[in-house]
């Protein structure tokens, strides 16, 4: 399969992006590693008339702590994370997700910043950002701006992101004593986008109280989604084997799932208040060490 | 539109006009005659297509030959010198790592790939690290144990 007809650019800098983005306006679609954009565009579920190449882009592949921040410059590719000595070390719940996500030969071109910026709620990213309580930073015609996840995903493909948007960094509170996360997706065969997935990140404080808890599910809904209800119930308290109990239901209550080729309603309702109970016992067991 | 690119493959420098549009697979193959990369699904799902760009392996079936202005390439045809086998090769020779073939190459190179990152792996880690490229024919035992054998021969030689 060929993609119709486009016209290829190769941006030099952000600004030379956005500079062509505003050319050619909404005929223009970014593309980094492209293993979303182009098979869409093959299948003709996208022709954008213009491909504005960002993924030569220099400086835009880090991953660091400055200050109390995790910073993940956003054409960091999903094999830098997975190989991250900062990520193996403290970031579970990246290590526990990066390896599900696809494969190999693909992770090797796709980056964390078009996971999130290609706005599907399929993507295993979107769950992690929602729970770790990101803010993706993007550069645009209007300048510099800051959004909180929570504002980030407007719809199926669509974010807060304007057409001339780079997505450019994704700022994540630092992992601190007493944090912990994980993450885990059910999938039909190695590479398959989630059944359902879900990412936990625990705060605990000094005598086990959860002081912030995070829960972000994926593939279950329209727009990645948070668990609110569950996340309420476990803020503020000790978690106990009863409050998991309720929080998976919760997630199979609160969960949006449509029946499709990866399964039933219920049957993903069901597994989503599994998994939501595992995750949870495994960030805390990690939030304790 | 047309656009210029310059690329090595295989050690060789090519200079080429692509379209926008062209598939690195189908440049490999068609403008530059190299048919030992294979085009299986098309949707980089199968592996077929896998080669080395810069060092890493990739499904070039998903990839704008346009994008690879400036890259190294490497394909089944370019991993050891004429006449002679990558250790890898002769590992799947030797276990018996292959019946019809056609998912060959790609699995050679993404395994490849894999011992670099990772050079004395689990048998775990190796059929995670060929998830994504798919054999029908040897049910993937074989090819396990001759990612195994060539770790050890890699090994040896460094």
């Amino acid at each position: 399969m060929i993609p119709s007809n486009f016209t290829y650019h190769k941006a030099t800098s952000i600004q030379d992006a956005i500079a062509l983005s505003k050319t050619h306006g909404e005929e223009a679609k970014y593309m980094s590693g492209g293993h979303s954009l182009l098979p869409m565009m093959k299948l003709r579920f996208a022709s954008p008339e213009h491909i504005i190449d960002i993924s030569k882009i220099d400086g835009l592949s880090y991953i660091k702590e400055d200050g109390e921040t995790l910073k993940l410059g956003a054409l960091t590719t999903q094999t830098e994370m997975e190989y991250s000595s900062l990520i193996k070390e403290k970031y579970d719940i990246f290590s526990d997700s990066v390896k599900l996500t696809a494969d190999p030969s693909v992770r090797n071109l796709g980056t964390i910043g078009g996971n999130i910026a290609h706005g599907d709620a399929a993507n295993d990213q979107p769950a992690l950002m929602l729970a770790l309580r990101a803010t993706v930073i993007a550069e645009g015609i209007d300048g510099k701006k800051s959004i909180p996840i929570d504002e980030f995903f407007h719809g199926f493909y669509m974010t807060a992101l304007d057409a001339s948007d780079v997505l450019v960094e994704i700022q994540i509170p630092k992992a601190k004593k007493g944090s912990g996360g994980a993450y885990h997706k059910v999938e039909r065969k190695a590479g398959d986008y989630a059944t359902a997935g879900v990412a936990i990140h625990i705060e605990l404080d000094g005598h086990g109280t959860c002081q912030q808890i995070g829960i972000g599910l994926t593939n279950v809904s329209a727009v990645p989604m948070r668990l609110e209800r569950g996340e309420e119930i476990l803020r503020g308290q000790k978690i106990t084997e009863d409050l998991i109990k309720q929080v998976g239901k919760i997630a199979s209550e609160d969960a949006e799932p449509t029946s499709d080729l990866r399964g039933s309603e219920a049957y993903k309702r069901s597994i989503v208040n599994t998994i939501t109970q595992r995750m949870i016992r495994l960030a805390l067991e990690r939030a304790q060490k | 539109m047309k656009h210029k690119i310059t690329l090595t493959i295989n050690g060789e420098n090519v200079t080429s006009e692509v379209d926008s549009r062209l598939l690195l697979v189908h440049f490999i193959r068609e403008n530059l005659d190299l048919t030992g990369t294979h085009i299986g699904c098309d949707t980089s799902g199968c592996g077929a297509c896998t080669i080395m760009l810069n060092g890493q392996s990739i499904k070039s079936c998903t990839y704008l030959a346009v994008r690879a202005d400036g890259a190294e390439i490497t394909t089944i045809e370019g991993i050891a010198a004429e006449g002679t086998n990558h250790p890898m090769q002769k590992a799947f020779h030797d276990q018996h790592g292959l019946h019809c073939g056609f998912c060959t190459p790609g699995m050679v190179i993404r395994s490849i790939d894999l011992l670099k990152n990772n050079p004395n792996p689990t048998e775990e880690e190796i059929r995670w690290g060929i998830s994504g490229n798919l054999c029908r024919c040897t049910g993937y035992n074989n090819i396990v144990k001759a990612v195994q054998q060539a770790a050890t021969e890699m090994q040896k030689e460094s």
